[in-house]
């Protein structure tokens, strides 16, 4: 759920929400992205790190983190461990870049953040940064979604962007970093599916310098929206036409000028195209981008009431949020649906 | 020959008297001249005997049985029948050995050891009769990312493209010259291209006039000897191939003998009637990388940079790296020609022991180009030896882009794979020059068979490609996670990329 207009609220809303969906997990893996969580250190990188332990792990991230900049806040995540089984330690670092560590090495700043995140959960340390945005911050771990939400106590955190997962492992055991939202630099991803091309995609996000750590689909999601958005520039509308591309009949079909883009988005990113059925929330500080796959092989409905717009598997869900809704829409298959903050291109 | 060195018969062509009717048909129709039509009865002479099928297809009585012959040599495990015969052959002639068609040894094919994968439960497989299943491909240069402004319907593209040939199926029929192949072959061959949208090449024969209604789905090939090269030869294309190399006889070039060079073949290739046509092994203007780099520019500039260009080499030790270096040449396209490859004809001891499996070709120049981030700069097709639409979707999961098919197209219109080719006495009309022979091929008919037969392998294709959840074939390409090794060891998987069963 996004409030267009930047109003914060706490996350036992979307809680609620996401509790109603529990025939779509197993109680394996859950998690929440907020945005906006982190007035007081806006302008620092909020660094989400799963810890085996406190003496060598934390020792290795610190290390690594302090070769990029410095840390200007380090705390655990506080939780309320009383129905959760804690296999890891939520920690966080506020972190910031320094300049002059990122000069000699001629690297812009987010992906130096990158690079140093995919070292991080590369080296097998012992720590897994799953969250790395300004202002904004993943939880999730292994539960039902309401045990994961008590467990970090999200109706203690206010956000204008909240993104809520239930997962039902099925490719990778249910373990606390393989829950969503998955999450690297500003991006979140949730996502229902499994993505048939994976091998495909896998390999093109390799070739710019990503590495797939985790195996899991969702991570080449999120890379993809980075390389495309934030690297290649292209909008997130075209981006998710780019990866859910339209029909070549539909294609054939259009004007000229709008079929020339189409052609020439699955002329360059054919590799970047995902098939198989996947249903896709991407935030970002910006707003969120909800796709699926060209045949809808997985549900997604849009919820819209004054200025705030719900996306969801299920409509149950956005109305356990939100009872009096001025509008609900399905959006068709393969076609993405951007919501923005207002004043946000 | 001596008769020391003689070499004994390796068919029986029997007639069975209580059936045939003594019509003759047999040795109208055998351009071997096995057959003999003798008062009574029909005398044969097996030793011409290629099993070309011909005459048991026109038989009227079904009363011809070609049964294998073998005269028992020593068992010797070393010494096999073939090295003791090629040898005798040899003694007596003191000749390099000829062999049509492709890679006669038993290397095992790779692809028999991959399996594709399908969908059970957490994805659904989707029903090609029911849904949109695409295979439509692009072959030329892709942009690495493209400029887009607007949004909606009001959008416009900033990046300009790069010219590109659209296929609507990845399958396209392999470059076979006129004067190897007949004119009715190759007609057969460009109706059915132009009918289901893709291309045919012309090999380095030059282009027929009859050929130029089907020229926007053609592909001219300009190989070492440069035959059949003008202007318009070139304007009159889809797309312009170098061929520098083939896959059934790699570092060689090509011989068409002058029997085979009639008045129309000698026209079409611009050669003297009657005269060898001999293509250099190397190209001689090509000496290293950056003389193809020339080429490829030279030949854009001939036609206004309107045509993709495509390098055609055998699949050797090294073709990733050359892959690579003909990325960098401004090219549009690779062609890897694997070694199973055909040919007319090849000296049999490079057709059987030069150069690689296409499969493993594939894998490793598609890994190269993505490592080196130059996979948009080139398409990858791949040929040699393509059976069956399993091995067409396992090489586009190993990285292909798209296919051409030769000996397959060929067995479409008739071909048995005798191999014999080079003899210019093709019964089935498709490799020789012969009018009497050629006449039995109507390219109406042929093309007909050869679409079918492309039709068929892509209803299988998109079958496969449904059955693994996949319905736009660019998520296939490259996609070897839905491929498994089955027996096959631990070095072939690695350059394979791809897991063994069980994994």
């Amino acid at each position: 759920m996004l409030n267009k207009d930047g109003r914060r609220v706490n996350g036992s809303m979307i809680k609620n929400g996401l509790s109603r969906m529990n025939e779509r997990g197993n109680g394996q893996g859950a998690g929440y992205a907020a945005y906006g969580i982190y007035p007081e250190f806006a302008e620092d990188y909020a660094l989400h790190v799963f810890l085996d332990n406190m003496k060598e792990a934390k020792f290795s991230v610190e290390k690594e983190i302090e070769r990029w900049g410095y840390i200007v806040h380090a705390e655990e995540i506080p939780v309320d461990d009383r129905k959760v089984e804690v296999s890891h330690i939520p920690y966080r670092y506020f972190f910031k870049p320094d300049p002059e560590k990122l000069l000699g090495r001629k690297i812009d700043e987010k992906d130096a953040i990158l690079k140093m995140v995919m070292d991080i959960n590369a080296s097998r340390s012992g720590a897994l940064v799953f969250s790395s945005g300004k202002n904004m911050g993943i939880f999730k771990a292994s539960a039902w979604p309401e045990e994961v939400g008590n467990f970090y106590m999200v109706n203690k955190y206010k956000g204008y962007l909240w993104l809520g997962h239930n997962r039902y492992p099925t490719n990778t055991p249910g373990w606390w970093g393989g829950a969503h939202p998955f999450g690297l630099l500003d991006w979140s991803v949730v996502h229902n599916g499994e993505i048939t091309s994976y091998g495909t995609n896998m390999r093109y996000v390799e070739s710019f310098g990503y590495s797939c750590t985790m195996l899991t689909d969702t991570e080449v999601v999120t890379y993809l929206f980075d390389l495309l958005v934030r690297k290649h520039r292209l909008s997130t509308e075209m981006a998710g036409h780019a990866l859910a591309p339209r029909f070549w009949d539909d294609i054939d079909r259009m004007a000229p000028n709008e079929r020339d883009v189409h052609t020439a988005l699955r002329l360059a990113y054919a590799s970047a195209s995902m098939n198989g059925p996947f249903a896709i929330v991407v935030g970002n500080t910006g707003g969120f981008v909800a796709l699926t796959d060209r045949i809808k092989l997985r549900p997604l409905v849009m919820g819209y009431r004054g200025k705030t717009a719900f996306v969801s598997s299920e409509e149950a869900a956005i109305r356990a949020m939100e009872p009096n809704l001025d509008r609900v829409y399905h959006p068709p298959a393969g076609t993405p649906v951007v919501e923005r903050l207002e004043g946000r291109a | 020959m001596s008769v020391a060195n003689y070499i004994p018969n390796k068919y029986d062509v029997v007639v069975d008297p209580s059936r045939c009717r003594m019509c003759g048909r047999c040795e109208e129709n055998c351009s071997y001249g096995v057959f003999r039509k003798e008062q009574d009865r029909i005398v044969t002479f097996p030793s011409n005997c290629v099993v070309c099928h011909r005459c048991i297809s026109f038989c009227p009585a079904d009363a011809i049985t070609i049964r294998e012959r073998t005269a028992t040599y020593r068992h010797h495990p070393h010494w096999d029948e073939e090295s003791r015969e090629d040898i005798y052959n040899q003694a007596n002639t003191g000749r390099v050995i000829l062999g049509g068609m492709g890679n006669a040894r038993s290397y095992p094919p790779i692809f028999d050891r991959l399996l594709l994968d399908a969908c059970q439960i957490t994805n659904p497989s989707i029903d090609p009769l029911r849904e949109p299943m695409e295979t439509r491909v692009y072959l030329g240069k892709k942009p690495a990312t493209v400029e887009i402004t607007g949004s909606g319907r009001d959008v416009e593209l900033k990046t300009s493209l790069s010219p590109n040939l659209k296929l609507e199926t990845p399958i396209m029929v392999a470059h076979m010259s006129y004067g190897a192949v007949s004119l009715a072959a190759q007609k057969s061959f460009a109706m059915a291209a132009q009918r289901l949208g893709t291309y045919m090449g012309t090999g380095e024969g030059g282009t027929h006039p009859d050929l130029l209604a089907y020229k926007d789905n053609i592909i001219v090939q300009v190989a070492s000897g440069r035959f059949g090269v003008s202007p318009d030869y070139l304007a009159n294309s889809a797309a312009i191939e170098i061929k520098a190399g083939q896959g059934a006889k790699p570092g060689i070039g090509g011989h068409l003998p002058g029997e085979k060079v009639d008045a129309e073949v000698s026209r079409t290739r611009m050669i003297p009637v009657g005269s060898d046509a001999i293509s250099p092994a190397p190209h001689h203007d090509i000496y290293s990388i950056e003389d193809l780099a020339q080429l490829v520019r030279a030949l854009k500039e001939a036609t206004d940079w309107k045509k993709p260009v495509f390098v055609k080499i055998a699949a050797v030790h090294n073709a990733a790296a050359i892959a690579a270096g003909i990325a960098r040449a401004d090219a549009d396209g690779v062609v890897i020609d694997g070694f199973k490859g055909g040919t007319g004809a090849a000296p049999k001891v490079l057709r059987d022991h030069v150069g690689i499996p296409i499969e493993a070709a594939i894998a490793s120049v598609d890994a190269k180009l993505r490592n080196q981030g130059i996979r948009n700069e080139v398409s990858i097709i791949a040929s040699g030896g393509f059976r069956n639409s399993a091995d067409l979707t396992k090489a586009i999961a190993l990285g292909a882009d798209a296919v051409y098919i030769g000996t397959a197209a060929l067995i479409a219109l008739g071909c048995r794979v005798c191999g014999k080719c080079y003899m210019g006495m093709c019964p089935w009309g498709i490799a020789t020059q012969t009018p009497r022979l050629v006449s039995r091929l109507d390219p109406i008919e042929g093309a007909q068979k050869v679409a079918n037969l492309i039709t068929a392998w892509t209803h299988e294709l998109q079958e496969l490609m449904g059955a693994a959840g996949i319905n736009s074939i660019e998520s296939l390409r490259g996609n070897r996670d839905r491929l498994r090794g089955y027996l096959l060891d631990e070095n072939i998987l690695e350059v394979l990329d791809v897991k063994t069963v069980g994994a």
